[in-house]
């Protein structure tokens, strides 16, 4: 019973719970970096990476952060993780540091790592959050992968660089562009809306929990948070 | 630094740059407090203030403070920690001093401090090479062009809630489409502030 309980911890962040379509937390770094899918890879794994060290290091403060000013400390642990990998990047992956620009430090202000360690990191001991920052790390890493495959597809007529035949020559390139990041976001999520009727994911559940401010912000500022809270 | 190109700057964040609809920075807000236009002029105008505040405050610490002790790596960290002092700062300013305006924008301020528009442009002065005053007018025109997309979208957004979509459709993607679709317009202001002094 034990067991599935950790396996559930690690693949609920993956499908029934993911971060991106499921949740929509995030929305800046999914629709910015997913014109191509190496750069979304690329984000993808710095934030998997920045997810899990401050999920497992806020974990372990628990106890110890007071609860009045969890919020800047759990900041300040992100930010200290963010900068850790921009300058693994500068030094290791230069063309991706640069192709992924500002939205790498833009990371701290992510609200699935904010709304992980207030959600999840705070309450729970540090092996359940390290399965938890996993899970949650891979579905977001796989929605961008979906989304800039399509982006990438249709918009580039080419995969990873590698050039698809018809498509090359017939390219939309609007997709690589802003409009088209949204409409093909917008396409995803009434996707997971169409699949995950009748299953029921309660939207009410998450919304405003799932934001950081939610405590302070009142009714005013969450009330359309996630779209559709009903 | 001439008169015109304080005024480029600033154009081009409103326009070329908007920072919601082609940069894709506050999306957060821009989804989820556009619903009445009263909330999202209160949001903007919270996000020009701190903004500018911002700007004005995290400018001199890089180009003084940082940068000389050799500490440049420390931006992200110190300027999220300045902004969220910052914001502490001005709400407890604001509901001392100034009543009425903390009533009309203090629910909008916990807000800011995770909302990457303001943290995305303290580190675009610095990576753009501006001045101090280039900085601050260009802060200016990033938040006046989130003001904007607020305000147009609040606007869409009343036509929306009166629609029909496809059921899967209702809710946040077809919010979505309508928010392509003012991003396209957007496209049309592309060269515009290359020739407007020509």
């Amino acid at each position: 019973m034990k067991k599935s309980s950790k396996l559930s911890i690690l693949t609920k962040g993956i499908i029934k719970e993911n971060p991106v379509l499921v949740l929509v937390l995030g929305t800046c770094p999914t629709l910015a970096v997913t014109t191509q899918a190496s750069n979304a890879i690329g984000m993808g794994l710095a934030f998997t990476f920045v997810l899990i060290c401050s999920n497992i290091v806020i974990s372990l403060l628990r106890k110890i952060i007071p609860d009045k000013v969890r919020i800047p400390c759990y900041i300040t642990v992100i930010a200290g993780f963010v900068t850790i990998i921009q300058l693994l990047m500068q030094a290791y992956a230069y063309s991706l540091y640069e192709a992924l620009g500002i939205y790498l430090s833009l990371i701290v202000v992510n609200c699935i790592i904010l709304g992980r360690a207030e959600m999840f990191a705070n309450k729970n001991k540090p092996f359940d959050s390290f399965l938890d920052a996993v899970g949650m790390g891979i579905g977001f890493t796989l929605a961008l992968l979906v989304m800039a495959s399509i982006r990438e597809i249709f918009g580039s007529g080419t995969w990873f660089g590698m050039p698809i035949p018809v498509l090359k020559d017939n390219n939309i390139s609007i997709m690589t562009m802003a409009p088209g990041g949204f409409f093909v976001f917008a396409c995803l999520i009434a996707l997971v809306n169409k699949i995950s009727k009748g299953k029921a994911i309660r939207k009410k559940e998450f919304g405003c929990e799932g934001c950081p401010s939610a405590s302070t912000c009142g009714k005013t500022g969450c009330s359309g948070k996630g779209g559709e809270v009903k | 630094m001439s008169f015109k190109a304080l005024v480029v700057i600033v154009m081009a964040g409103i326009l070329v740059n908007n920072y919601t609809l082609r940069q894709f920075l506050g999306i957060c807000p821009f989804l989820g407090v556009s619903k009445e236009l009263k909330n999202a002029t209160g949001m903007s105008i919270a996000v020009i203030f701190v903004m500018l505040l911002a700007t004005a405050v995290t400018w001199p610490i890089q180009m003084f403070l940082l940068v000389p002790n050799n500490l440049g790596y420390l931006q992200t960290v110190v300027f999220i920690l300045v902004i969220a002092a910052l914001v502490q700062l001005v709400e407890i300013a604001l509901k001392k001093f100034m009543p009425p305006l903390y009533n009309a924008l203090g629910v909008f301020l916990p807000l800011i401090t995770t909302n990457c528009a303001v943290l995305a442009v303290t580190i675009a002065n610095i990576d753009s090479g501006y001045t101090f005053v280039e900085s601050l007018f260009n802060a200016l025109g990033s938040g006046l062009g989130f003001f904007l997309a607020m305000v147009l979208f609040s606007g869409v957004r009343g036509h929306i809630e009166a629609s029909d979509p496809p059921e899967s459709f209702k809710g946040l993607p077809i919010t979505l489409v309508a928010a392509a679709i003012l991003s396209l317009s957007f496209f049309g202001f592309n060269g515009v502030v290359e020739n407007l002094f020509a």
